[in-house]
């Protein structure tokens, strides 16, 4: 006798889908992925919706309306393990930079009848609202990392999911340093690894997409950035883009405000 | 509530939230006794102020940024914002870096086409609710897909560094560019993927398709020597051809309360249809002669006006942008440097690509510090909108007497028709079908 699979639900707040398009884009693992678990409610790529309460919750995007604030606990109540994807999710995604200006002139800016518009004055992680059983960092999320953590729920074991910085990760896979060969600021030593070290094997600095690591010291790594040229200005910016409101990131950047 | 007999029932239906779509969106449809009220086309998801944070950023950091609009569609926004600001800077890139730049284009209208022409629009044609309910009858077609896919996906990431998100274009090229030999091992299975979308054309054309044409205003990008995919001039059908920083005089934005992505009608006139029919409509000329002749055994007229054939269309654009890419993989030629470099200017420049849905358009204004002062980005599901409302105002009278449930997919599927990706036009779906 067939065990029940288990149900996988897909939800989305304010994102740009990429992070649940990860997960189409296994086009090795989908149909073995479809296998193991009942997809129950994924609306980008099924009309069917199965009713809850469900054991996996993928919840992309994050808080930005009074509507979504309420619809996360829904989504909370009928979840057994909730798993929030992507740097929106995470920590607020590009969308948080509103946190740091005043909405109603974005709104103004964006919007002919801004009376026609419901938003919130920050954009929020989901963890803000709601218990969160694991957080997966990316802009975008890595869809190997994104196997792994459904593939250990699957088998009742905790995710292999490295918290250390990207930086470690790029001096495994023997490339020159961008910074001390290049002379180019990057973001590696503070940030989280897990997206393969793409920045500097393309030449380029990190950008801090995984937001950051577990212990980092963005006061050296600044300091070095200002030998090496950089304005406040340009410190500001780097340190606020998709992950600005992550804490580490986020209380390093009030110094260059 | 019944009004003038039993048969007289007053009907309400609502998609709450629209499937097999990019983002949240959802339809209302109002129906009194035998009369269509009113169709809108609910565009709910959470405006993320793209235009209003970008004041003030870089104009080096555009491209990145408005990736984050869409993630099925970043090179679109890439490539739109990097245009723009070497139009401000007046800088062109041509040569090998214009084809590496077109050819991960390639992969994107790759990889979102089969994304759509399987997995969102031909579970309507066939009868399932979503792809993998239909691999179980058509196992072959699915692993097909999911094959065609990811050498768009390979494309992306051989020269973006990811599918999602690349991290290797900037303003005036790339931060890298790849070899030849990084390059030349897309060519098999570039080669596959070709008699594999030749193979597509044929199954999809197949399929039954309702009779339905309508009139309408095809708007894409023109451009002299090639099939527009980043460049061109705006053109129109109903007689409009000029450059593209005249989009502002011709595609007027505004906005309506039930959308938080902004409507677009033509100066003077109705909506107007962006995306594959309309480059078909334009274009067909310049697709070379094997995506030609499909479209012809296909029974594809020069214009295809019913836009349920619009997966046709995608179809043959998939074995055009799969030949393309094969001729500039086999003709390249690794570039001296992965950039032109570039320094910034005071002014106002403009950037329109083809995003697998339609014209993607980029206005910015930068000061001489190349600090962006305004940013206007408009995308083609925002401008698609009132067509798509248009359509079923014109497709539902004429099925009245379904029963909901099957008005309410077809209603969904005449949505589909446009791909729409409602992440990237708020600035999209749940359907409501109201019986009074």
């Amino acid at each position: 006798m067939a065990a029940k699979k288990p149900k996988l639900a897909v939800w989305k707040f304010a994102s740009c889908d990429g992070c649940q398009l990860s997960l189409l884009d296994c086009e090795d693992e989908l149909l073995a992925v479809a296998g193991a678990v009942e997809i129950a409610n994924f609306p980008e790529a099924s009309r069917a919706i199965i009713k809850g309460p469900y054991d996996v919750s993928l919840v992309e995007g994050s808080v930005t309306t009074p509507h979504d604030a309420e619809r996360i606990h829904k989504v909370r109540r009928a979840s057994k393990f909730l798993i929030s994807i992507g740097a929106c999710a995470t920590a607020g995604g590009i969308q948080a930079l509103r946190n740091f200006s005043d909405v109603n002139e974005f709104v103004s800016i964006v919007y002919a009848s801004p009376q026609y518009i419901s938003t919130l004055k920050q954009s929020t992680p989901i963890s803000e609202h709601v218990f969160v059983d694991f957080e997966l960092r990316g802009c975008p999320i890595d869809k190997g990392q994104l196997l792994e953590v459904i593939n250990a729920l699957l088998n009742e074991r905790k995710p292999n999911i490295p918290t250390h910085s990207l930086c470690l990760d790029c001096k495994r896979q023997g490339l020159p340093c961008v910074m001390v060969s290049q002379g180019t600021p990057c973001l590696g030593p503070i940030t989280q690894a897990g997206c393969g070290v793409l920045c500097p094997a393309f030449d380029r600095g990190c950008y801090g997409c995984f937001g950051p690591m577990e212990s980092p010291n963005g006061k050296a790594l600044i300091e070095k950035w200002q030998e090496m040229g950089a304005d406040d200005a340009e410190v500001l910016r780097s340190l606020r883009t998709f992950n600005a409101c992550a804490n580490a990131f986020e209380k390093e950047s009030r110094k260059y405000e | 509530m019944n009004k003038n007999g039993k048969t007289k029932k007053a009907r309400n239906i609502k998609v709450d939230y629209l499937a097999r779509v990019e983002g949240e969106g959802a339809l209302h449809v109002k129906i009194k006794a035998d009369d269509l009220l009113d169709v809108k086309l609910k565009i709910f998801e959470p405006p993320r102020f793209f235009e209003a944070f970008l004041r003030g950023r870089k104009y080096t950091e555009a491209p990145d940024i408005t990736a984050r609009i869409c993630g099925i569609c970043p090179i679109a926004y890439m490539l739109g914002a990097s245009h723009a600001m070497e139009d401000i800077c007046g800088v062109k890139v041509t040569g090998q870096l214009r084809e590496l730049r077109r050819l991960i284009y390639c992969g994107e209208w790759i990889e979102s086409h089969v994304l759509h022409i399987y997995m969102l629009h031909a579970p309507d044609f066939l009868g399932y609710e979503d792809a993998i309910r239909m691999a179980k009858d058509f196992p072959e077609a699915v692993e097909n897909a999911l094959r065609l896919k990811k050498i768009g996906n390979q494309i992306m990431t051989v020269l973006g560094g990811r599918e999602i998100h690349p991290i290797n274009m900037k303003i005036g090229g790339f931060y890298r560019v790849p070899t030849k030999k990084e390059l030349a091992v897309l060519v098999d299975e570039l080669k596959w993927g070709l008699e594999t979308a030749i193979a597509t054309v044929k199954l999809v054309s197949t399929f039954d398709f309702p009779d339905f044409e309508q009139d309408y205003e095809f708007v894409a990008l023109k451009h002299p020597n090639e099939y527009a995919i980043a460049e061109g001039n705006l053109i129109s059908n109903k007689g409009f051809n000029v450059p593209i920083s005249q989009y502002d005089d011709y595609l007027i934005e505004e906005h309506v309360e039930h959308s938080t992505a902004l409507h677009t009608h033509i100066q003077g006139r109705d909506g107007c249809f962006l995306g594959p029919m309309a480059r078909y409509a334009h274009n067909f000329k310049q697709l070379t002669p094997t995506a030609k002749q499909l479209a012809k055994e296909a029974g594809l007229g020069k214009v295809c006006k019913n836009p349920f054939k619009s997966i046709i269309v995608r179809a043959v654009e998939t074995v055009y942008a799969f030949e393309e890419a094969l001729r500039i993989v086999q003709n390249y030629e690794q570039p001296d440097k992965p950039a032109i470099e570039i320094e910034p200017k005071a002014g106002t420049g403009y950037g329109a690509t083809e995003a697998p849905r339609g014209i993607c358009y980029h206005r910015y204004t930068i000061d001489d510090e190349g600090i962006i002062q305004d940013a206007k980005i408009v995308s083609p599901t925002a401008v698609n909108q009132k067509t798509i409302e248009n359509d079923l105002m014109s497709f539902i009278p004429a099925r009245l007497d379904l029963p909901d449930e099957k008005l309410q997919w077809q209603c969904e599927q005449a949505i589909r028709n446009y791909d729409p990706c409602i992440s990237c036009s708020t600035h999209f779906l749940k359907l409501t079908v109201d019986r009074q």
